[in-house]
């Protein structure tokens, strides 16, 4: 009997049908459909685009405070834990096999792309024929120079500060979780915080260099393959970290509301995991991106 | 203390037990976290689009019936060979998959749900959006999307209005997979009921597993590659434009990378299904469990190592050409292994040929003369002749179509009982087999010789010798597609009761099958296993050699 009803409590949690999933979809298409229609210079308008934008951030916000609450509710069991954390897991395998394919392509124009414009092996045809005198050389904005003449952005300046400023962050998402298992709510916070300030002066820094970059250096997107593949991983690198960002700080305010245990905190854990994450990734950046 | 807990966890339900039962009419469908309703809903969508599909393969093959040009101009056959084939990757085969596999791992491995079930109903319900966004896109200036289904640029980036669309509707697509393969997974991995560990496991529940492995590693690698058609087309960025040192090449690199494991999330259930039926109406154990696990393993890892044989005339390096062969042919050696097993599975069992066992059997011999074919692709010096003929495509839709699809009919004939406690029609099951098989063959045989002879695909027009073949492979599609409504018939007849068929399936449906699934009643209980039942040795259906 008494088995039975300890079996019993730890009873899968299946949650109630819910209208959430249908509605963040109906937002997400009126937000792409209406994008799509811009860049197709359709003119319905920005309608569509703002009010699907506005429900589905509403939407993901109901969904993940309504996992929070039945989280802080006692309803999760130890395997409902799990489950969080191998979805958390496989997630973050998804992102960086994204990130791979950007990676992938900067390896293929260095290594394979530009010098067969340049002539080298068995391609001197297409360089005699179609880009005659162009070498290859990194940075480059391809034979024809799109975008023109461009400067690129020295590895050792604020790339490296924000390379320290990110390692940091690991480190002081690492003491509040210190803090947190050790029921030091109050130290957990001040790190949570620290992070999340650190978080922000990679952006403003990412921000600044984007807007030298496009005034001063004429390094834009259009600037052939490294104008391409240099804003494309740093430009998804940085609406990651901002993404990383706010999940620090609901998990900061989740944290001050007396959420989260010292034994049974997986919300907390799984943002660090993204942070650390989006940690790595920048590492890559800045060895293969920026300085190498 | 242990009763107070119990209390917690009846408000984690929300309600009481008799609340168990689904909301009423649409809301119910809309809302739905059961495993069992996404599973529906999954493979009543996938039949949509087979159908959908099919009609847009009728036009290809009315147009193809015969030289010249008669039915629809060459623009809009190519957005039917486009749309064709991404309605049914996307729309049909992978959402079948995912339904199969909504509605039969929980029931295999005993747990009570998805481990996600909120997440569940999103993945459900980004496809028909998804759908809807990729069909409209038909009626637009310009129409829809006609560079075929692989979307090469600089073909791709030709598509007028519709482009945008194409691209967002394959990001939610990509979703859709990504979140419902994370799902599975995650519940293979956590959720199995005590003592069945991974090497007791169902093998449909180890070939998702690793279809699930795959789709999270490619699906995301699908989506870099459109985007970046994306910001090439709108934004300036020159991925694939030589003038600013890209290549467009390197698109079909990316492309690939996603497109050949793609193929292989295409199958591997499939593998899984024949490895549970055969078995059953063999009425012996799978002959060598282990080999399969492993074979199954062993060919998800070579398909990422093996992308480039669709890029074979593309004009690699010499080295590349060669590792790609070589690596290609390798993945004959486990595919090898589970085609022997399945046969030797067979050999000298009390055989019987119900309907799911007739496709079974038929997929065997079939997705093997598609093997065969693919064999011959991988050679890089006869591929040069091959590539981009009739011949691949008479290869790719043996292994897709008598292939995937018969496993995803094989499957429905199988469980369809369990699901509503009523068995379908065998005569029409049998009839609809042997229709099925022989129009099947009469559509793609041909193929092979008229691609050999060198008849191109994706073309709306061709000599006048290879008119033979094209006749009697429009036939037989046309053939194919009616002998469908046999099955669909079938199908809902069982699902709604018509033709008088009572609810009279017992739980163990096939007196030779083994598994948890089967100790339930059929039609199984809304919420099968809320507690995690015990595993009897006998229901154990991986069996190890010895
Ligand atoms: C009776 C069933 C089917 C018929 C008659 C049929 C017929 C065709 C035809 C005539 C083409 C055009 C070939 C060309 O001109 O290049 C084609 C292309 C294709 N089909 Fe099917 N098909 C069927 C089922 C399927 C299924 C079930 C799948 C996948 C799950 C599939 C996947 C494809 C793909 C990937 C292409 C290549 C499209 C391209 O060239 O971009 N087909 N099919
Ligand atoms: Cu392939």
């Amino acid at each position: 009997m008494g088995t039975q009803a300890a079996q019993k409590s730890e009873r899968y949690f299946v949650p109630q049908p819910s209208a959430w999933p249908f509605v963040l979809t109906a937002s997400l298409i009126a937000l792409l459909g209406g994008v799509s229609a811009y860049l197709e210079e359709d003119h319905i308008g920005p309608i569509p685009i703002y009010a699907g934008l506005a429900v589905a951030i509403y939407i993901i916000f109901r969904w993940f405070r309504g996992v929070a609450l039945e989280s802080e509710g006692g309803m999760y069991s130890a395997q409902v834990g799990r489950t969080y954390r191998w979805g958390m897991s496989w997630f973050i395998f998804s992102e960086v096999m994204f990130f791979g394919a950007f990676f992938g392509a900067l390896f293929y124009a260095r290594e394979l792309s530009l010098p067969w414009l340049g002539g080298e092996g068995s391609k001197i045809a297409t360089n005699l024929t179609l880009w005659p005198g162009f070498e290859a050389h990194w940075p480059s904005n391809g034979p024809a120079q799109l975008g023109g003449a461009f400067k690129t952005i020295p590895a050792f300046s604020v790339p490296a500060i924000n390379t320290a400023i990110l390692l940091t962050s690991g480190v002081t998402i690492t003491m509040a979780h210190h803090a947190l298992k050790a029921s030091k709510r109050g130290a957990c916070i001040l790190w949570m915080w620290a992070t999340v300030a650190l978080g922000c002066a990679f952006l403003y820094l990412q921000a600044h260099e984007y807007i030298e970059a496009y005034t001063e250096l004429n390094l834009t997107l259009r600037s052939g393959i490294y104008g391409s593949t240099f804003f494309m991983l740093t430009g998804f690198h940085g609406m990651h970290v901002t993404l990383g960002t706010i999940m620090l700080i609901s998990i900061t305010l989740r944290l001050m509301s007396g959420h989260f245990k010292p034994d049974s905190h997986f919300g907390f854990e799984g943002v660090a995991w993204y942070w650390h994450f989006v940690d790595v990734v920048w590492l890559g950046l800045f060895v293969v991106v920026y300085w190498l | 203390m242990a009763h107070a807990h119990d209390d917690h966890a009846h408000g984690g339900h929300g309600h009481d037990d008799h609340a168990h039962g689904p909301d009423k009419g649409i809301m119910r469908w809309i809302k739905t976290t059961n495993h069992k309703d996404l599973g529906t809903l999954y493979l009543f969508f996938a039949f949509i689009m087979f159908f959908i599909g099919g009609l847009m393969s009728l036009v290809i093959r009315a147009e193809l019936f015969h030289p010249g040009l008669q039915f629809v101009d060459p623009e809009f056959f190519n957005q039917m060979t486009t749309l064709h084939a991404l309605v049914m990757i996307f729309g049909g085969l992978m959402p079948a998959f995912t339904g199969l596999a909504n509605w039969m791992v929980p029931m295999m491995i005993g747990c009570s749900d998805l481990a996600l079930p909120r997440v569940n109903n999103w993945g459900f319900w980004l496809l028909p959006f998804a759908f809807t966004m990729l069909l409209s896109t038909m009626f637009m200036p310009g129409g829809g999307p006609a560079g075929g289904w692989t979307l090469y640029p600089p073909l791709s980036l030709q598509t007028a209005n519709a482009f945008p669309f194409l691209i967002f509707s394959i990001h939610l697509m990509g979703i859709s997979s990504i979140t419902g393969a994370i799902n599975v997974v995650v519940t293979i991995l956590n959720m199995r009921t005590p003592g069945m560990t991974l090497l007791k496991m169902p093998l449909f529940a180890w070939t998702w597993l690793i279809t699930g492995y795959l789709l999270i590693a490619v699906m995301p690698v699908l989506a870099g590659a459109v985007t970046m058609l994306l910001t090439d087309k709108y934004f300036g960025t020159s991925f694939f434009s030589a003038a600013g040192g890209g290549d467009p090449v390197l698109f079909q690199h990316v492309f690939w990378f996603f497109g050949h494991p793609e193929v292989y999330i295409l199958i591997l259930p499939a593998f899984g299904i024949v490895s549970t039926i055969i078995p059953t109406f063999a009425r012996k154990q799978l002959f060598g469990y282990d080999s399969m696990v492993y074979a199954t393993a062993g060919i998800a890892f070579l398909s990422f190592i093996v992308w480039a044989h669709h890029m074979f005339t593309v004009g690699m390096p010499l080295a590349g050409e060669l590792f790609f062969m070589f690596a290609t042919m390798l993945i004959a050696v486990p595919t090898g292994v589970k085609v022997f097993n399945w046969v030797a599975t067979m050999w000298r069992g009390s055989m019987t040929f119900e309907t799911p066992m007739l496709f079974a059997v038929g997929f065997v011999f079939l997705f093997t003369i598609g093997g065969f074919s693919g064999v011959m692709l991988a050679m890089t010096p006869v591929d040069f002749q091959y590539h981009d003929t009739y011949f691949v495509v008479a290869h790719f839709h043996y292994v897709l179509v008598p292939g995937a699809v018969f496993s995803v009919i094989a499957a429905i004939y199988y469980w369809i009982p369990k699901w509503t406690g009523r068995m379908y029609n065998e005569f029409w099951g049998k009839t609809h087999f042997w229709l099925s098989t022989i129009f099947i063959n009469l559509t793609f045989f041909p193929q092979h010789f008229a691609g050999l002879a060198g008849m191109q695909r994706r073309v709306p027009d061709y000599a006048l010798q290879f008119t033979d073949f094209n006749v009697i492979s429009s036939i037989g599609a046309f053939g194919f597609f009616v002998s469908q409504f046999i099955f669909i018939f079938n199908v809902l007849a069982s699902c709604y009761g018509w033709f008088g068929r009572q609810r009279n399936a017992p739980d163990r449906v096939w007196e030779g099958a083994r598994g948890l699934e089967w100790t339930v009643p059929s039609p199984a209980p809304y919420h099968t296993f809320e507690d995690p039942p015990e595993l009897p040795a006998h229901e154990v259906t991986g069996v190890h050699d010895h």
